[in-house]
């Protein structure tokens, strides 16, 4: 009976599906931490950037602070206010998290990691991307409070404006590979030039679209606090809040990670690139997560009409122009699929 | 395995469609037929259509049905709608729609039953084969759609046209 499972468990089929459910734990549990750390990440480097010094008592640098303020947020009261709609206002903020960490399965990570490629890769994203309004737009409903529900609602007309251009910004790479697998993507890129430069002006509409999928600086318009309290989440507290507030971290990872992947040659390097490949990617996505911290510090908020006009006047027609142009001289070079 | 997977899809898009008719509150009704959607989305994956899947999920959940919320989030509908569909929702009502789609189902179901039915999953369709299919065969559909696309954008343009 026993030698039977055990034969079982050794055959090869068998220990392939179990390397890969190791492999989704330990990238789900790297993503999570990644993102509680960002907290700390953003903390310290907006002091720094204020000339402040930001949150450095708990352990070594402050690094502990994530841990404190984890712990506190556990144990707090769960509060659910009498006037909200029970159920959507409690799915909301679990859209919002898992939502981002499925997002993250699409990222290869290195030769050998990476949770799922599937052939439709970058189209499983433009749907996850999709999805994750419903978690801002149901937030904000179902508070049942004016400040959620305009946060709800700018966050719906930014969705609709910017998922268009976003979708198009990301067809010229798509264009190249000849593929929507992200995997071949990132191996199409290390077989000639990386996307950034071939595909540059898909690369500035892609970093404008990705920064308004996070809800970060600028485009943080449906949590905007000096106009709107705290926007969708105003009134969730205890863990719900924390799942918003996390889940924001987490896309900031994934879209990092996807970054990293579709324009700058996923875990390429300027040596040992097959020798240590995940320090690479790391140090890629680091740098695009510390820019979003960055862009936070240096900008400030645009006028809502002002981010509409530019999505739909200026980056809508640049797209359609690179995914044009990029078509063309494909054709030209005869190299077209 | 991918038989398992079609029925509780398909069953999960039946009760999900049912919900969106007889759920008197507005948004909830919507949020069933996202579910709806994203089930029939699972029902393509299971017959070997991936990126018909997608696009369900893309297009449909994701595009439209945001706008449909969108909508209904602005009315803001309150507790008095909700007794209004209650009372229209009358158990009576739903006799003539249900003795209209049960020969409606009564005939689908003749027609299919005959028919050698091909088992779900045996080949997938890319988006390769899509795309072939699409600007060779059916290049002439793909144009009148985005005629038809192009009149719409006109006559939004034209409603949004500010007051000369």
């Amino acid at each position: 009976m026993f030698a039977a499972l055990l034969a079982w468990l050794m055959s090869p089929p068998v220990l392939a599906a179990l390397w890969a459910v190791v492999q989704a734990v330990v990238i789900l549990l790297g993503l999570v931490i990644s993102a509680a750390w960002m907290i700390w990440l953003e903390r310290r480097l907006l002091a720094l950037w204020q000339d402040r010094l930001g949150p450095n008592r708990v352990g070594p640098f402050g690094l502990g602070q994530v841990i404190a303020d984890m712990i506190k947020i556990f144990f707090k009261e769960d509060w659910t206010p009498p006037f909200v709609d029970k159920f959507t206002f409690v799915l909301a903020p679990l859209l919002a998290m898992s939502l981002m960490m499925l997002g993250y399965a699409l990222v290869p990570i290195t030769p050998t990691w990476g949770v799922a490629a599937p052939e439709l890769g970058l189209l499983f994203f433009f749907a996850i991307a999709g999805l994750a309004v419903y978690a801002v737009m149901l937030g904000g409903w179902s508070s049942n409070s004016k400040y959620s529900l305009l946060g709800g609602l700018r966050s719906t007309a930014q969705t609709i404006s910017y998922e268009v251009f976003m979708g198009l910004s990301l067809m010229g790479i798509v264009m190249q590979a000849g593929s929507f697998n992200m995997r071949d993507i990132v191996l199409a890129q290390q077989a000639g030039w990386w996307n950034v430069i071939p595909q540059f002006f898909g690369f500035c509409v892609w970093s404008l679209a990705a920064i308004a999928v996070t809800h970060r600086t600028p485009f943080d318009l449906p949590e905007a606090e000096s106009e709107l309290a705290a926007g969708y989440h105003t009134e969730y507290s205890g863990m719900k809040f924390g799942m918003f507030f996390v889940g924001e971290y987490v896309g900031i990872v994934m879209v990092s990670g996807l970054t990293t992947a579709l324009f700058f040659g996923g875990w390429e390097g300027p040596f040992w690139s097959d020798r240590i490949p995940f320090v690479w990617f790391a140090i890629k996505s680091l740098l695009f997560m510390s820019s979003f911290i960055l862009l936070r510090a240096a900008l400030p908020r645009p006028r809502y009409d002002q981010m509409m006009a530019a999505a739909w006047k200026v980056c809508l027609p640049l797209s359609l122009a690179n995914l044009l142009i990029t078509g063309a001289v494909i054709l030209w070079q005869g190299s077209g699929a | 395995m991918i038989e398992l997977t079609f029925y509780a899809a398909a069953a999960i898009a039946v009760i999900a469609t049912a919900m969106v008719v007889t759920c008197p509150h507005p948004v909830h009704a919507l949020l069933y037929l996202v579910l709806s959607l994203l089930a029939v989305a699972t029902v393509f994956f299971t017959l070997g259509a991936p990126f018909a899947g997608v696009l369900e999920v893309i297009v449909y959940a994701g595009a439209i049905m945001v706008l449909f919320v969108f909508v209904v989030m602005m009315l803001n509908l309150g507790r008095r709608t909700v007794e209004q569909e209650l009372r229209w929702l009358a158990p009576g009502a739903a006799v003539g729609p249900a003795l209209l789609a049960g020969v409606l189902l009564y005939l689908l179901l003749r027609n299919l039953w005959g028919l050698d039915a091909a088992p779900v999953g045996l080949q997938t369709v890319g988006a390769k084969a899509i795309g072939v299919a699409l600007y060779g065969p059916y290049l002439l559909a793909v144009e009148l759609a985005s005629m038809l696309l192009l009149a719409g954008l006109v006559a939004a343009y034209h409603l949004g046209k500010p007051e000369a």
